[in-house]
């Protein structure tokens, strides 16, 4: 399968855009990808071993948190993953009235 | 220091969907390629803000609208150079909650002032360091291009 590297990340594999791996599941190719660049498994995984909050990952169109397995889910050569860290912010909250 | 090189076209754009948008937040993505001082951005792509409870001061972008983002960017060769909001009758500085859910690292945050309806002043961050624990933001020069006669 592909997996799609999002900018911050790409120095931490050569600065390819696209990491090509053979795997499983989303689990494992996850686990292959931070095996071949260990650099790789702060920026995508908590202390706890989870994905980070705000990294999203993209099963082809599909939000990987809501498919039945997970990441569990079974992958195959023409699939693709993103990794998409969030993007949200905003002004400060000012209280009705003060605006 | 870093510098966000933006044709004159691209920053009138953004700034107009602030004002377009107003007074809600307006949000999009800066496509480009990195140079040697910076990002040189080629075009922004308009997102739709999904923090439909508090358009008026808070932005996000769908995930799924940014994996179209970035396959659109591929496509054309280009990458995720930032990513640019509004800040309605707000200064163009970050927030608090601008920091604590920036997560793009040597990426450019743009942020436009829009006074009463009107696009005022438009500044943009640099999300320096190497990880979410020494994460910080650089004030970035915008380098605006005027186009070629």
């Amino acid at each position: 399968m592909t997996i799609f590297i999002p900018t911050p990340l790409r120095s931490y594999v050569g600065g390819k855009n696209a990491v090509e791996i053979e795997a499983a599941t989303v689990a494992s190719a996850l686990a292959q990808l931070t095996a071949a660049h260990p650099d790789l498994r702060r920026h995508l995984f908590n202390d706890e071993g989870k994905v980070r909050a705000f990294v999203n990952l993209y099963l082809n169109d599909e939000d990987v948190r809501y498919l039945p397995a997970k990441e569990e889910t079974a992958v195959s050569a023409t699939d693709t993953l993103s990794i998409i860290p969030s993007i949200a912010g905003g002004s400060p909250f000012m209280p009705c009235g003060e605006r | 220091m870093s510098t966000l090189r933006l044709p004159r076209a691209v920053y009138a754009a953004l700034r107009a969907h602030g004002e377009e948008t107003y007074p809600h937040e307006c949000c999009g993505a800066l496509l480009g390629l990195p140079v040697e001082d910076g990002w040189q951005v080629t075009a922004a792509v308009r997102a739709g803000n999904t923090r439909t409870d508090s358009a008026h001061n808070r932005y996000q972008i769908s995930p799924a609208e940014l994996v179209k983002i970035e396959r659109e960017a591929r496509r054309q060769s280009l990458e995720i150079a930032g990513f640019y909001h509004s800040h309605p009758d707000h200064p163009a500085q970050w927030s608090a909650t601008d920091f604590a859910e920036a997560h793009w690292l040597g990426c450019c945050y743009v942020i436009t002032e829009v006074a009463q309806g009107t696009a005022a002043v438009t500044n943009s961050f640099f999300l320096a360091g190497t990880t979410e624990e020494d994460k910080r933001y650089e004030p970035q020069p915008i380098a605006i291009e005027e186009p070629r006669e």
